[in-house]
């Protein structure tokens, strides 16, 4: 079976909930999906049909990247760290300072994205920095 | 007489002036002949001036540079040589590796960048980066490798390995 059978309930949910520039190319017996979904609960939605595909994804054949369409500046965001503080940071790296934190479940709003991986942000006491992006979901 | 005398003497001096001339090749004579030994070398170039030949150009190695001098100090006429040859190695081959291997190196310092800033939050995994392929060993609760895998998928890897991981 091809990895695009395997994964199309994946691929067709992606398709029929409005991902934009979707991607599906399989390259070197890896599927890479990548796109934009309109929302962040249908890129939840997507990861629960590849979890459900491939249980607790171990088989590493997919790689999938989904952004979220509403992740745009001056959207607001949630702090989706698992208790913990989030921490804000002068520049985009970990190895920059920490020049201020942004309490778990805060919302705060996007500045603008300096890569997919790191977004400067502004928190609710109006400091700005910039943050990991993995922490931080589009509020709907 | 005295036309006698002044004519001799006249004689005299051009018969020193020619063999003046036989005996001291001019530096055309000796650019010529130099030219010539040097034919074989055709990156060495000489130039010559009252007898003092200036060589230059580059060559392989220092056999060659003292080639050419030696060549150019048998030639008739040469009082001394200038020898300003440089000796320049031929480049290494060019590291075949470098050309496959760096945007794959240059690749994978990115890829270990996002994951080192990823990862600092998840004690209790290994994850590591090799020709564009992320590999994750260790043990994880369900959850946090979820989330761990949205983000290492972010970084676009080729692939990310968790066949070392343990979920709980």
């Amino acid at each position: 079976m091809s990895l695009q059978d395997k994964y199309k309930e994946l691929i067709d949910t992606a398709r029929s909930s409005g991902t934009d520039n979707l991607q599906v190319n399989e390259t070197d017996g890896v599927l890479h999906i990548s796109g934009e979904a309109p929302s962040g609960a249908v890129k939840d939605n997507l990861w629960n049909i590849y979890g459900k595909i491939d249980p607790n994804f171990l088989t590493g054949d997919v790689v999938m990247d989904i952004k979220v369409a509403t992740a745009v500046e001056g959207a607001k965001l949630e702090v989706v760290t698992q208790s913990s503080n989030l921490n804000v940071r002068k520049g985009p790296g970990t190895d920059q300072p920490i020049i201020g934190k942004a309490g778990h479940k805060e919302i705060v709003s996007l500045v603008s994205k300096h890569s997919d991986q790191w977004w400067l942000i502004r928190t609710k006491d109006g400091e700005e920095g910039y943050a990991h992006a993995q922490y931080l979901k589009p509020v709907e | 007489m005295r036309n006698k005398q002044l004519s001799i003497a006249f004689l005299c001096l051009a018969l020193a002036f020619m063999v003046a001339c036989k005996g001291k090749p001019s530096d055309t004579q000796i650019q010529a002949k130099v030219t010539e030994q040097l034919s074989g070398m055709p990156e060495v170039t000489a130039d010559v001036k009252e007898g003092v030949v200036t060589l230059a150009g580059n060559v392989p190695d220092e056999a060659a540079r003292t080639a050419a001098e030696t060549k150019v100090a048998a030639v008739e006429g040469v009082k001394s040589i200038t020898n300003n040859i440089m000796v320049t190695p031929p480049a290494p081959p060019a590291p075949v590796v470098d050309t496959t291997a760096a945007p794959v190196n240059a690749a994978d310092e990115a890829l270990r960048t996002g994951v080192a800033d990823i990862t600092k939050d998840f004690p209790g995994v290994d994850v590591k980066v090799d020709a564009g392929v992320i590999s994750v060993t260790g043990e994880l609760s369900a959850a946090k490798w979820k989330t761990l895998k949205q983000a290492l998928d972010g970084l676009h890897p080729k692939k990310v390995d968790a066949s070392g991981l343990k979920v709980k």
